[in-house]
């Protein structure tokens, strides 16, 4: 046997190609349906359960549905009844923003989303787009309250979906480099800050956002000085970004700690100082390690932001639910659910498929 | 070829390190006993022994990656203390090549040996980039400039980081140990860069135990063992007639 082996592969080796596999929807199936037993039986149950629920879903999403009805005609028929939503659109989308003023956290939320639509491409992280960050930012600022001409919207009035990306794309951005100060606060050599990282960290990875942001609308006040009220708004986005944070850091606290020792050496022994040391050094090399358990953080911490209805804020949750509770709408519950789920969804498939995209680039092969 | 010649000449008797009744302790154990030796300028020494003798550690006092705690260190006038602006002053006159190369995974080669000059040195980006261009050229690797240290050979990672350190024109370098993380075929490509930059009469401490090395470019041989520096002599000497027993022991196990 062994002689024949010895003999035999030179030959094959020059006759060998890379085997063709999968050919068509059979070689597909056989490939990503059906790679053994397991699998096969999995693949099989995963399609008698769709065979059994995707019909009657489809039936009852599209067929049935009504898009642009009263609730009296959705009532009468037996699909679902998009009109829930298209009926109070506004009301869901921006809560009790004065009607006819509407177009300005529209484009407001427009200038947003071509900030990040452009901000995600590498190339363009230039001091330009910094200053466009900038300029975007105070136009939305000035867009949802006013000022310079605009009629002035009180902050009690702003809701939906602005207050929701409001307070995730600002609670998230400032998070981030907070949590990333405290990680190396908590590596520092420096007992004192060394000692206020760790307390603070652990103080509010022990407690739940829901009672944070309890506390800063009914304690935080109680020490404000006379006369001073902070906006309700504000109050809610800094808890939001206080508690971020401190996951935030566990996570970067971790990527700072499988860094090569050898990295830091290099970087001491070529005299750069700490600072330097870290920014050009440990810290790109430590972010890009954690890409995937930050996004993670980040994305919960999106959908969280939807417990600031417990202190009355109207965010997209709260309009929706608020929707419901209108006597003509009751009962439409699972359309309008449903819709707020693929608003969600669709912000955070976009947040992940960026993190995966963000990996591969900054990917150098090592 | 003769190196060693060449380089004699350029010996000064001006020492360029200096350490002097250096001790250093890690809690308990005492690593370093009583450490003196001086340097001069141009001098090439060779530094072998035992695993866990000390080697790495007190080449790594040398530029403060370690920290001693009796004695005194001067490098080019400068005492090490805990001041840190003396520390980052010797480091950037001091550099320094590891076993594992530790180049910088996220950065191309060039950037590797932009970094130090642009930050430390505040070269303009050009002109750091010509300097860069020309270390590379040297060390024979100037086709990978735009390449990722994860494309690159054990042997050619090596050579980077010796150019990395060059970039930012020291006047001593050290070396832990530059081959012993490589595969055999590629240690010869290292140690002719570095017998290159012998040539030029650059001071060196080389911890490393390849005797064909040593006898070629070295002015002196050290033979440390549990921290301390127990023989000192001309390659010659050192490798034929060892003083000390536990000398001959370590050459007899390393010649097998
Ligand atoms: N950071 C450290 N903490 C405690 N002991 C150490 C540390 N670094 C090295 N040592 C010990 O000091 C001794 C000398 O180490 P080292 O200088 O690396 O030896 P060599 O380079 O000669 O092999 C070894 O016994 C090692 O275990
Ligand atoms: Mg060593």
């Amino acid at each position: 046997m062994a002689t024949m082996e010895l003999t035999k592969p030179q030959k094959v080796a020059d006759a060998i190609k890379p085997p063709v596999t999968s050919i068509g929807i059979i070689g597909w199936m056989r490939v990503n349906l059906f790679d053994g037993w397991f699998n096969s039986i999995l693949s099989l149950i995963v399609l008698y359960l769709l065979s059994m629920t995707l019909p009657s879903f489809i039936k009852w999403a599209f067929i049935n549905s009504s898009w642009f009805t009263t609730s009296d005609q959705c009532k009468a028929g037996s699909g679902a009844c998009w009109s829930v939503i298209t009926a109070n659109i506004r009301f869901i989308t921006f809560g009790f923003y004065p009607h006819q003023l509407q177009w300005r956290p529209l484009l407001a939320m427009i200038i947003l989303v071509l900030l990040l639509f452009f901000s995600q491409n590498r190339k363009h992280w230039r001091k330009s787009l910094a200053y466009a960050w900038l300029l975007g930012l105070f136009s939305m600022g000035l867009l949802l309250k006013g000022g310079l001409g605009l009629e002035v919207v009180d902050s009690d009035n702003w809701g939906g979906l602005p207050l929701t990306l409001l307070l995730s794309v600002f609670g998230l951005t400032a998070a981030y480099p907070i949590g990333v100060m405290l990680a190396l606060g908590r590596q520092s050599r420096m007992p004192i800050i060394k000692s206020f990282s760790v307390v603070y960290i652990e103080l509010i990875r022990g407690v739940p956002l829901i009672s944070m942001l309890f506390m800063s609308s009914v304690v935080f006040p109680l020490f404000l000085p006379e006369g001073v009220t902070l906006n309700k708004i504000l109050r809610a986005q800094v808890a939001i970004i206080l508690f971020t944070a401190a996951y935030i850091a566990e996570v970067v606290r971790g990527g700072l700690q499988g860094m090569n020792k050898g990295q830091y050496e290099a970087a001491e022994s070529l005299g750069l100082n700490y600072f330097q040391a870290m920014r050009l050094i440990i810290l790109p090399q430590a972010l890009k390690i954690v890409i995937p358990p930050s996004m993670g953080i980040l994305i919960s911490a999106f959908k969280d932001t939807s417990l600031v209805v417990i202190i009355a804020l109207y965010d997209l949750l709260k309009t929706t639910q608020t929707t419901l509770s209108d006597p003509k709408w009751m009962g439409f519950s699972a359309e309008a659910y449903f819709f707020v789920a693929l608003v969600y969804f669709v912000c955070c498939y976009a947040m992940s498929n960026y993190s995966r995209r963000l990996e591969k680039e900054l990917d150098t092969g090592h | 070829m003769n190196p060693q010649k060449a380089g004699q000449q350029n010996v000064d008797t001006m020492p360029i390190i200096t350490i002097e009744n250096m001790h250093k302790w890690y809690g308990e154990f005492h690593v370093l006993k009583d450490v003196n030796l001086t340097v001069s300028k141009g001098e090439r020494i060779v530094i072998c022994g035992p695993s866990g003798s000390g080697k790495s550690t007190l080449i790594r006092c040398i530029n403060r990656l370690e920290e001693h705690q009796r004695g005194r260190i001067v490098v080019d006038g400068i005492e090490l203390t805990n001041d840190l602006k003396n520390i980052e002053k010797i480091r950037t006159e001091v550099g320094m090549v590891f076993q594992h190369f530790n180049l910088f995974p996220h950065l191309t080669i060039l950037e590797n040996l932009t970094l130090g000059p642009i930050w430390v040195r505040k070269t303009p980006k050009k002109e750091a980039e010509q300097i860069a261009m020309y270390y590379l050229e040297k060390v024979r690797i100037a086709e990978q400039a735009k390449k990722f240290p994860g494309q690159l050979s054990g042997g050619q990672q090596q050579r980077v980081a010796i150019a990395r350190s060059l970039c930012m024109k020291p006047n001593v370098m050290l070396f832990d140990e530059p081959t012993s993380a490589l595969d055999p075929e590629m240690v010869k490509e290292v140690l002719d860069v570095m017998i290159s930059l012998a040539q030029e009469g650059m001071t060196m401490l080389v911890v490393s135990h390849e005797m064909g090395f040593a006898k070629s470019v070295a002015h002196r041989v050290l033979f440390m063992d549990s921290g301390e520096i127990l023989e000192e002599n001309s390659p010659e000497e050192f490798f034929h007639h060892p003083q000390h027993e536990r000398t001959k022991l370590f050459l007899s196990q390393i010649l097998d």
